[in-house]
């Protein structure tokens, strides 16, 4: 087999999906440490938050990892979709009876699903902050774009669709919770990273960070929401 | 024990099939399932009709034939075992049985409940052997020291008996808990390791050619599988295919 041939190959399909996927790990972990910011109330958190966004923009080696980050965004998705439609073509006629609960958990069986859920909320969320922030008319603070006020208007009771967008985020961070307590142990597997000792702490690990993250992130428009009635 | 038997009937590889209902009546709770499904073919050719074919060789748990799926699962409810094995008293008086047969485009219907599996027999074909020299002077493998845990490891693999029950459970009809377990079983002894990189190369490649879909680690496999074989082996399986990839073996 030639080495073009890895390339076609199932497993190679996986590993792109492991790679992206736990790199965009990481990513949630950067991008989390940020947001956390938002919790610092006044013009201390304000100034906190946009020297944040405005280094996050500009400085070159976080723009390197931006674009790595679009990148996995991109290929994890196309993969995903190639995977999920070998997969049906796969089956091609399916069971009258399945009962695939009795052996297999609720997450790992709708990757596809909770997939689509994350990709749907991305769209939204790039436009309302990305776009703003890199290409829209933005507010200035101290000399530098003050996303602190467009998230805060955004996460609003003053705005009309603000409940809307906090009801939407946490169901989105729910969605995320769900993939990634099998996403991110399941990235070890796909890779080949087994190991009696280790993966049961790389299970733990997957279970805690499916569920803190999202949660820590939903939590920041919900106070947002909270402390602005 | 007086059961409903919802069964799939079809004639052949191009029919289109259907569901087909069955009361059979004076089960005993100690036959076996495929005891049961021979009472029923007996009934079915007293009223002159055609018996529902399906495979099935040893009737004790080790050629891997009798293939069905049973209430929504493969071989049925019970764990660690075929049809074969799988008692009547897994079930009610009065119950409902859904009975179907492995449903993967690499495995088609022959006929109602038997499917052709000779695709697993293609994959064995392409790398799941090592080449021995047989001029007579061939080495005693006993002579070959290997340690235990490891011995029994390979062997644990090597109990897998082919029965396809992985692929039939799995939400994307992937062959890779059988095919995993047949690499293993060379990868884990020293006898295996000449042609391990090109074994898991080829055997993986076959795979795909078959058209069996993509694991998502969804563990289904190895919770329906008769021999307990191990998602460990599918984690083997990944490591050796990149690594014999990355050396562009
Ligand atoms: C921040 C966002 C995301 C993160 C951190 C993430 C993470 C992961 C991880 C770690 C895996 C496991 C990979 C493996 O089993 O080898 C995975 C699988 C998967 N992801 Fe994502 N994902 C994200 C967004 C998305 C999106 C937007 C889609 C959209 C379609 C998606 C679709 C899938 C699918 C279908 C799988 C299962 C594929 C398989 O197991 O083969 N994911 N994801
Ligand atoms: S791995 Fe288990 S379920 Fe799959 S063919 Fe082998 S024995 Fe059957
Ligand atoms: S008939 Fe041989 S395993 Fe069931």
């Amino acid at each position: 087999m030639s080495n073009n041939g890895l390339l076609k190959s199932s497993l190679a399909k996986k590993y792109l999906m492991a790679l992206t996927g736990l790199f965009l790990c990481t990513f949630l972990l950067g991008h989390l440490a940020g947001n956390l910011q938002l919790f610092i109330s006044g013009g201390e958190g304000q100034q906190a938050f946009n020297e944040y966004a405005e280094f996050m923009t500009t400085f070159p080696l976080v723009k390197i990892l931006s674009y790595l980050t679009y990148a996995s965004v991109l290929f994890h998705i196309v993969d995903g979709i190639v995977l999920t439609m070998r997969n049906r073509k796969s089956r091609p006629v399916g069971y009258v009876k399945e009962k695939g609960s009795a052996n297999a958990s609720w997450s790992s069986r709708n990757m596809g699903i909770l997939g689509t859920i994350i990709a749907v909320f991305l769209v939204s969320h790039m436009q309302t902050f990305w776009y703003k922030m890199h290409f829209g008319a933005m507010p200035m603070h101290e000399g530098l774009k003050d996303l602190h006020t467009v998230v805060l208007a955004f996460f609003s009771p003053e705005n009309s669709l603000g409940l809307i967008a906090v009801v939407g985020y946490v169901l989105a961070q729910l969605a995320l919770s769900f993939h990634l307590v099998h996403g991110f142990q399941s990235g070890f597997q796909s890779l080949g990273l087994r190991h009696p000792k280790y993966t049961p702490v790389i299970e733990k690990t997957g279970y805690l960070f499916g569920i803190g993250v999202p949660l820590l992130f939903a939590s920041i428009p919900v106070f947002l929401y909270i402390t602005q009635l | 024990m007086d059961l409903t038997l919802n069964v799939w009937r079809q004639n052949g590889p191009e029919d289109k099939g259907r569901m087909e209902t069955h009361p059979v009546s004076g089960v005993s709770p100690d036959m076996s399932f495929l005891e049961m499904i021979d009472m029923l073919n007996d009934q079915i050719i007293r009223d002159g009709g055609d018996p529902v074919a399906f495979d099935h060789d040893c009737r004790e748990g080790i050629c891997g034939m009798c293939s069905m799926f049973i209430n929504g699962e493969a071989h049925g409810p019970g764990r660690g075992v075929t049809t074969c094995q799988l008692h009547m008293r897994s079930f009610k008086d009065g119950d409902s049985i859904t009975i179907e047969p492995w449903r993967a485009s690499a495995f088609p219907v022959v006929k109602d409940l038997a499917v052709d599996r000779s695709a697993f027999d293609r994959i064995i074909q392409s790398g799941g052997y090592v080449s021995v020299n047989t001029s007579g002077e061939t080495l005693d493998a006993n002579a070959i020291p290997v340690p235990k845990p490891q011995a029994d490891e390979a062997f644990s693999a090597a109990t897998c008996i082919g029965c396809g029950a992985c692929v039939a459970s799995c939400k994307n009809a992937s062959a890779m808990l059988f095919v995993s377990a047949k690499v293993s079983q060379f990868a884990l002894l020293p006898q295996g390791q000449p042609e391990r990189a090109s074994r898991v190369k080829r055997m993986v490649e076959q795979m795909d050619e078959e058209g069996f879909g993509n694991c998502t680690n969804t563990g289904a496999c190895a919770v329906e599988c008769p021999k307990g074989i191990d998602l460990s082996n599918i984690a083997r399986m990944n490591r050796d295919f990149l690594k014999a990839s990355a050396e562009g073996e």
